[in-house]
């Protein structure tokens, strides 16, 4: 079966049987029913939908980096001389190397 | 005397909601005519051409009028179609032995004597919406645009409004589809 043959005929086929363009009666009502029944769209409703969405991702994400933070720090060993080596690295000599100051 | 396009279109733009109908009655028939060739069953053309409709309605403020209303009339109604092929595309496989009588026949002859099968028989019609049928809905949409309704590809982007080298591609790729399932129906049909 010549495949490219078949494709051309079949596509002259549908080339030839256009649909048809008429509408059922008062269909022109029907849509005006339609337009006038549907809401309108509220666009506070379109910005407050995703908002409220968006928001409790944040709180999703706090929540999240609260716990891990709060983890991280009680597995952190306790450095009770944070504020002499803050000291000590911020006021370090100007030539001395950063893991010195550490 | 009756109102110009652009006095119905301003006046529904005012508020009017009741001008908006002789524009319905004006190009339902056009936008009929673009859903049955996506949609199969009447009741889902009516369906979407409502849609097309009711979108044109919400969206009226958006027309700008540097084209005219028609074109961007029709723009809304092939991407309604689109996306209803969208939603009703299951990756169903047609199974082409289960095709009626008339249509093996016309296959037959064909196959026999590829003049002899008319284009304008009715199973060539239906054998040709089997096939659309199958493809993707990108695919059938560019095959229908391009190849059925002869649009060029410029007209395709701006009715679907993807770029034009995506059209392009679709393109390509829809015939590629085409070829494949016409390809498997002569497997199964013949072999």
């Amino acid at each position: 079966m010549n495949e490219n043959e078949l494709r051309a005929k079949l596509i002259a086929a549908a080339k030839s049987n256009p649909p048809g363009d008429h509408a059922p009666y008062a269909f022109e009502k029907r849509v005006m029913n339609a337009i006038a029944t549907r809401p309108v769209p509220d666009v506070w409703d379109l910005w407050a939908g995703p908002m409220w969405r968006a928001a409790l991702s944040c709180v999703a994400v706090t929540v999240l980096c609260g716990v891990w933070s709060f983890a991280a720090h009680r597995q952190a060993p306790s450095d009770d001389n944070f504020s002499q080596d803050f000291e000590a690295m911020v006021f370090a000599p100007p030539g001395q190397q950063n893991g010195d100051a550490w | 005397m009756e109102p110009t396009e652009a006095e119905l279109i301003s006046a529904v733009l005012k508020g009017d909601a009741a001008s908006f109908e002789p524009l319905v009655t004006k190009y339902q028939g056009r936008v009929f005519a673009t859903a049955r060739r996506y949609a199969r069953r009447e009741s889902e053309v009516e369906d979407i051409v409502q849609e097309v409709f009711i979108k044109a309605y919400q969206k009226l403020p958006s027309f700008r009028g540097d084209a005219p209303f028609e074109h961007w009339l029709m723009r809304m109604a092939v991407r309604t179609c689109y996306d209803f092929l969208r939603s009703h595309h299951r990756n169903r496989e047609t199974a082409f032995t289960e095709l009626t009588e008339p249509e093996t026949d016309w296959l037959d002859r064909f196959v026999a004597e590829p003049e002899s099968a008319s284009e304008d028989a009715d199973a060539a019609r239906l054998l040709i919406e089997k096939v659309l049928s199958a493809l993707s809905p990108p695919a059938r949409l560019v095959i229908t645009l391009l190849e059925i309704e002869e649009r060029s590809v410029k007209e395709i982007a701006e009715l679907t409004g993807w770029p034009v080298p995506v059209v392009k591609v679709r393109a390509f790729r829809a015939r590629a589809e085409m070829r494949k399932i016409l390809s498997r129906m002569a497997k199964e049909k013949y072999l």
